[in-house]
């Protein structure tokens, strides 16, 4: 017996892996552990208070059905029907219009004036099963065109907070980790970019862009989102600097210090891990902001050129600068687009949301 | 206290000269200028040579695009800026700082009725949701405002136009005054009607596109402050919830609330870009729309410095105020 127990004691692991969920505390006393007990790493909690909420649900619902619609759509469009965002439909259908009045004439009788002009129409078309929400001003379909127009915004959203994070990390993260000088520079250029005004700079850029002969016009919106980039990584910088001179006080990184490890390890394998949970979340929340930035562009007629859908330029079509007609005879050209922004970004504040107090509780709100 | 002002104010310069500098750039990589338009009818019937282009191009400052030019036509730019000369609008045939100040005045009566409504739905709002944490009301308050947050101006622009302007017809489409109409030049009251009914619609788009984010502000910082201790003890003093909320959380979720709101305040000089030009109301953001549509470049490189110049000091107005509200931050 007195061996035995030496032997366990010895090699405590082994003891562990023999009696599973059993174990001895202090006092001999066996102890079975709760069934219900699990071990859970950092990143199955934050899954589960996740999925807790009904809002983050919702909203992981609402942007998976976007990504489908418009990465998955345009896909079974082409492969079922074989048109795409382009293809003009000539659907005949005849509008007649009639006017009416009534006069005195001179010679005491009322004349009634009746008039009936007919006209055909191929643009335009009403709903119907083979084009769910019509044909617009210029015959492509209604439904399509939204899929490859959120196509474009999904695609733009990422890229640019993708390339926001990377310069806002890089710049942000220097900033906290040095001090002094460097900090100080890297702030005022943050400070200067700051302050400059988004939208009157991206017209002034886009005009630019659009002058530049090299740059063929479908790629224009994709240089245009570069400078977008350039806008917006201020607010990225600012946040890692912040985060990162609390974090460079706290004893880890006094451990990390004595190891002798270069600062570059030290800032992007101890720090910036960190930072991760605010920036995903400020990650999220932004893609739903560059959406609406792309849009309004679009909306401008400085995104992606015509013949080609985005959600912004089906809108406006509903310009009342143009012409009333669209916007008030024709809601099925604008508003389906409108609605799906609404979904997109409404999807990416909700996932934002709860991804934030899924990562930390204490930062419910 | 002087001290830190005087710091504050030389860094905003700072940044400024930083943010002219790049505006400048920008604005003069622009290809199209207004002046090329404007010409090229005359260029091509021969009554303007290519040489006249350039020697009116050269009384502008525009005519070298060379890095050395720019920096030289941005020097005599920097120059006339600090003593208040921005220039002369090609587009509005007058100096760029009479336009801003002709316009912005519009702009600011837009923005400010509808950044008063903002504070007086949103705060009471945000406070009641706080207050009833995870209650129906909050679910619901807390999702119209992120709705709110996520419309595009021009589609929510779109849809109230529809249904108010063409379906019912209560409201007028586009304008600040009927244009059909002439006014007799002592009715200053039917015309201040007629301009607040224009106004309608624009500020019913700026109100529900700016309550959700101010609402979800004080709903957080109302959070904040009725978790805190003090909080605690002023319930178990036996206060009334109405005296808790209040009196005690209330006052304390102004701090934010104040220096965030005063430090918003030079900005709705700015006007709204979309907001205006969607509904045609000639403010100086619908002003500064069509003037860079068209290349007029000392007109951009106005609003745009303008622009800059309102969000430094709204920067400044509000650390400044941060100071003034809450006694216990000494600022060096």
């Amino acid at each position: 017996m007195k061996e035995n127990r030496k032997e366990s004691g010895a090699n405590p692991r082994a003891e562990k892996q023999k009696k599973g969920s059993k174990y001895t505390d202090v006092s001999g006393a066996e102890i079975i552990q709760d069934e219900n007990f699990h071990v859970m790493s950092p990143g199955r909690m934050v899954a589960k208070r996740f999925f807790r909420s009904k809002l983050s649900v919702v909203g992981l619902a609402m942007i998976i059905f976007v990504f489908v619609f418009s990465f998955v759509g345009p896909i079974i469009v082409n492969a079922t029907w074989g048109y795409g965002e382009t293809q003009v439909f000539k659907i005949e259908r005849i509008s007649s219009m009639v006017t009416t009045a009534s006069f005195e004439a001179a010679d005491g009788k009322t004349y009634n004036y009746y008039d009936e002009s007919q006209s055909h129409i191929y643009f335009k078309a009403p709903l119907s099963w083979d084009h769910w929400l019509g044909t617009d001003t210029s015959g492509f379909d209604i439904f399509v065109r939204l899929m490859y127009g959120g196509r474009i915004s999904l695609t733009i959203s990422f890229l640019v907070i993708f390339l926001e994070t990377v310069l806002g990390v890089f710049f942000g993260g220097i900033a906290g980790y040095f001090g002094k000088w460097v900090d100080q520079l890297i702030m005022r250029i943050v400070d200067i970019f700051f302050c400059l005004p988004g939208l009157p700079i991206l017209l002034i850029l886009s005009a630019t862009i659009a002058s530049i002969e090299a740059i063929p016009a479908e790629h224009r919106i994709y240089y245009l989102m570069g400078c977008l980039t350039l806008i917006g990584w201020s607010g990225t910088a600012r946040l890692v600097r912040g985060q990162i001179l609390m974090l460079r006080e706290q004893e880890y990184m006094m451990a990390a210090e004595t190891t002798g490890i270069p600062a570059r390890k030290k800032i992007f394998k101890h720090l910036i891990p960190n930072v991760m949970p605010q920036l995903i979340v400020t990650m999220t929340l932004g893609l739903g902001g560059v959406i609406l930035y792309e849009s309004t562009l679009s909306y401008l007629g400085l995104g992606v050129p015509f013949p080609r859908a985005a959600w912004g330029s089906m809108i406006a079509l509903a310009d009342p600068s143009k012409g009333q007609e669209i916007l008030a005879n024709y809601p099925n050209m604008w508003v389906p687009a409108g609605v799906l922004i609404i979904i997109t970004v409404l999807g990416f504040s909700f996932i934002g949301d709860g991804l934030r107090d899924a990562f930390d509780p204490r930062m419910k709100r | 206290m002087w001290k830190y002002i005087r710091k504050r104010i030389l860094l905003g310069i700072i940044i400024l000269i930083g943010v002219s500098m790049l505006i400048y750039m920008l604005s003069m990589l622009m290809p199209t200028d207004y002046i090329d338009r404007q010409t090229a009818a005359a260029v091509q019937n021969g009554s303007m040579t290519q040489a006249d282009v350039t020697r009116l191009k050269e009384l502008y400052g525009l005519a070298d695009k060379s890095f050395f030019g720019i920096i030289k036509s941005y020097s005599t730019w920097l120059t006339g800026a600090f003593t208040g000369d921005l220039g002369f609008s090609f587009l509005y045939g007058k100096p760029v700082s009479d336009v801003i100040s002709e316009y912005m005045w519009t702009s600011f009566t837009l923005a400010f009725i509808a950044f008063i409504l903002e504070i007086v739905i949103s705060i009471p709002m945000g406070i009641r949701a706080a207050v009833n944490q995870y209650s129906g009301y909050d679910y619901t308050v807390s999702v119209l405002a992120m709705i709110g947050t996520a419309l595009p101006s021009f589609f929510l622009a779109a849809l109230l136009m529809n249904v108010f302007c063409i379906q019912l017809g209560w409201f007028p489409l586009q304008g600040l005054t009927t244009a059909t109409k002439i006014f007799a030049a002592d009715a200053h009251l039917e015309i201040f009607l007629d301009k607040a009914w224009h106004l309608v619609l624009p500020i019913t788009v700026l109100v529900l596109l700016g309550v959700g984010g101010l609402m979800r502000f004080t709903r957080t910082n109302m959070l904040e402050v009725m978790n805190s201790d003090y909080i605690r003890t002023a319930r178990a003093k036996g206060l009334s919830e109405h005296t808790v909320v209040y009196k005690h959380a209330f006052r304390n979720t102004l701090i934010p609330l104040v220096t965030t709101l005063s430090g918003a305040l030079p900005g709705l000089f700015g006007g709204a870009m979309i907001t205006e030009t969607v509904f045609a109301v000639p403010g100086i953001g619908y002003i500064a729309l069509r003037a860079t549509m068209q290349g007029d470049i000392p007109f951009i490189m106005g609003y745009n410095m303008f622009l800059a110049i309102l969000t430094v000091v709204g920067m400044l107005i509000s650390d400044l105020m941060y100071m003034v509200v809450d006694p216990r931050v000494k600022l060096k």
